[in-house]
């Protein structure tokens, strides 16, 4: 069963701008799957229509088989989420937002207080449930808004960017978390502009650019069509030569480390091999820059909006 | 099930909006008290001495009522004026309007929000009274009746004029410029046959002089108009607002793109 599904899906704004340009995509049940694109790609948009804080031009989108033209209450049941922007009650207790959330979904309350309990702790705010929320700093704000999205526990959850501004530390233990919840079957759909964030974590991706989709595939499949990958290989010595090997573009960036260029069809064994032969060791190797960043930049030509040139 | 689910909801919405009140209860319970006791003071104890009788009653006992409505229609507005325009500007609003709450359930929650303050607000202003005139209240249902209607026609205006606001400005306006005056000029202070005949006409397309005569008649068994018509301008004025309220937001006017 698809947990989401987008037909023809077109938004324009009242100021005649056109958001989204009659976009598909589904999402499996289960699926971790990352919407990816630039700024004011259409990302927020398509994440508003889906929750009905924005209305769609035209389209079709269903939720769990609901359709929300005909049926948005029960697909509004389905649906957690964790907005871009701060909105929470600022100068409402902490606990209480999650007590009101549930309730707001249809949680009985003696079963709300439970819950409201539970992802609080969850979230290690457990502590902080008498204080009001403007007195949290960023990123407990964010946590706040995870557990506020989860308190209904839904079966679809929509992050829009729900790390951003949050500190390292904090955010590998939300990817802990949200990959926690996406293996006991919540279905997550991410937006974020953090992409090794998105590699990490989704199984699935769509790039959507300029209210279009340029890009549909999974992870896997998206990652192999990089033409290009460059690997940093860190050496155990010294080298004076670049190591010639048939159709390798090497360079060496500082003594003990060389760059590879290595083409789609190409393996990285001929390197090995080589520098084997010249008694040279291989202490650690990695990708030069994130590949799916790499192949957004592709997509997308995020760069030029910017004014840098891509060669 | 899904009317539990709606009522659930709901019911979520009153207690959070009534805990608000009770929350800052300086800003919403105090004040109206502190207003009406100077107006007890000065248009009753100190004016109304000089004024002498009223269509009957001492002045202090005539306008008792009024006061009272007053203060139930200034605050039943201002509670939901306040309170859904700031959960638009600080958008946790989206809570209630990403969850599966109908706009009936929302418009519900609010309302009920305004009503519980204007109920509160209205005993407070009747206890203040009692300090300074008798309230020999002579249909004390209808009063309660008249109180909790009042109080929702004017909860479902605040939630239209938060609704349409953009800025601050926009939820002062019409208090200060709409409300405020035909307040004053809906029968609080005086009885309406001083006015000449023209200015009485006038006066029958004031809402809230029928708001305030049918508090007096619950209080005094007296008023300008009569009780069964005041009433079905109340439940008019009710109907319209609460249709209007959801239709809005059933369109997402003021509160989606």
């Amino acid at each position: 069963m698809n947990a989401l599904t987008i037909q023809n899906l077109t938004k324009t704004y009242a100021n005649g701008v056109e958001a989204l340009k009659s976009i598909n995509f589904n999402v499996a049940e289960g699926d971790f799957f990352a919407l990816l694109g630039p700024n004011g790609a259409g990302k927020t948009t398509v994440i508003g229509i889906v929750t009905s804080l924005v209305n769609k031009t035209s389209g079709r989108i269903e939720v769990f088989e609901h359709n929300i033209e005909k049926n948005l209450s029960a697909a509004k049941s389905c649906i957690g989420v964790v907005p871009q922007e701060i909105n929470l009650n600022l100068f409402d207790g902490i606990f209480n937002i999650l007590v009101n959330q549930a309730g707001f979904y249809g949680v009985p309350r003696k079963e709300s207080l439970k819950r409201a309990e539970h992802y609080l702790r969850q979230m290690e705010l457990w502590d902080k449930r008498k204080e009001m929320a403007r007195s949290l700093s960023g990123g407990m704000k964010r946590r706040l808004m995870i557990a506020r999205a989860l308190v209904s526990e839904p079966r679809l959850l929509l992050l829009d960017e729900p790390t951003a501004g949050v500190d390292i530390e904090t955010r590998r233990a939300m990817w802990n978390f949200l990959r926690k919840i996406n293996r006991n079957g919540t279905t997550i759909i991410l937006t974020t502009h953090y992409l090794e964030e998105a590699e990490q974590l989704c199984n699935q991706l769509a790039i959507i650019d300029d209210g279009e989709i340029v890009e549909n595939d999974s992870m896997y499949n998206v990652l192999t069509k990089l033409k290009l990958e460059v690997f940093v290989l860190n050496l155990d010595q010294s080298i004076d030569a670049v190591p010639e090997i048939e159709d390798y573009f090497i360079e060496i960036t500082n003594p003990k480390e060389i760059e590879v260029h290595v083409k789609q069809a190409q393996t990285l064994n001929p390197v090995f091999e080589k520098l084997a032969s010249l008694g040279i060791g291989v202490l650690s190797m990695r990708n030069k820059t994130n590949r799916l960043e790499e192949l957004f930049i592709e997509l997308t030509r995020a760069e030029s909006n910017i004014g840098v040139t891509i060669e | 099930m899904i009317m539990n689910l709606q009522m659930i909801g709901m019911v979520a919405l009153v207690r959070k909006e009534t805990r608000r009140v009770l929350r800052i209860w300086v800003q919403t319970i105090i004040p109206p008290g502190i207003t009406m006791s100077l107006y007890f003071i000065i248009f009753g104890t100190l004016i109304g001495r000089r004024i002498g009788q009223m269509d009957g009653f001492q002045y202090m006992e005539y306008i008792a009522p009024g006061l009272i409505m007053m203060s139930v229609i200034t605050n039943s507005y201002g509670n939901v004026v306040g309170s859904f325009f700031n959960a638009k500007i600080q958008r946790h609003i989206e809570e209630m309007l990403v969850s599966p709450m109908s706009e009936i359930s929302i418009v519900t929650g609010y309302l009920a929000g305004g009503i519980i303050r204007g109920i509160f607000v209205a005993a407070v202003v009747s206890l203040i009274a009692l300090f300074f005139t008798q309230l020999n209240i002579q249909h004390p249902v209808l009063a309660i009746l008249v109180i909790v209607m009042t109080a929702g026609v004017f909860s479902l205006a605040g939630l239209l004029n938060a609704i349409f606001a953009k800025k601050f400005d926009d939820i002062a306006i019409i208090p200060s410029f709409v409300l405020a005056p035909l307040t004053y000029l809906g029968g609080v202070f005086y009885t309406i046959t001083l006015l000449p005949d023209f200015w009485q006409k006038v006066s029958y397309f004031n809402p809230i002089l029928y708001m305030v005569n049918a508090m007096r008649f619950s209080v005094l068994g007296k008023s300008d108009i009569d009780i069964f018509t005041g009433i079905l301008v109340i439940l008019a004025f009710f109907i319209m607002l609460l249709c209007t309220a959801i239709y809005l937001l059933k369109k997402g006017v003021g509160i989606r793109e």
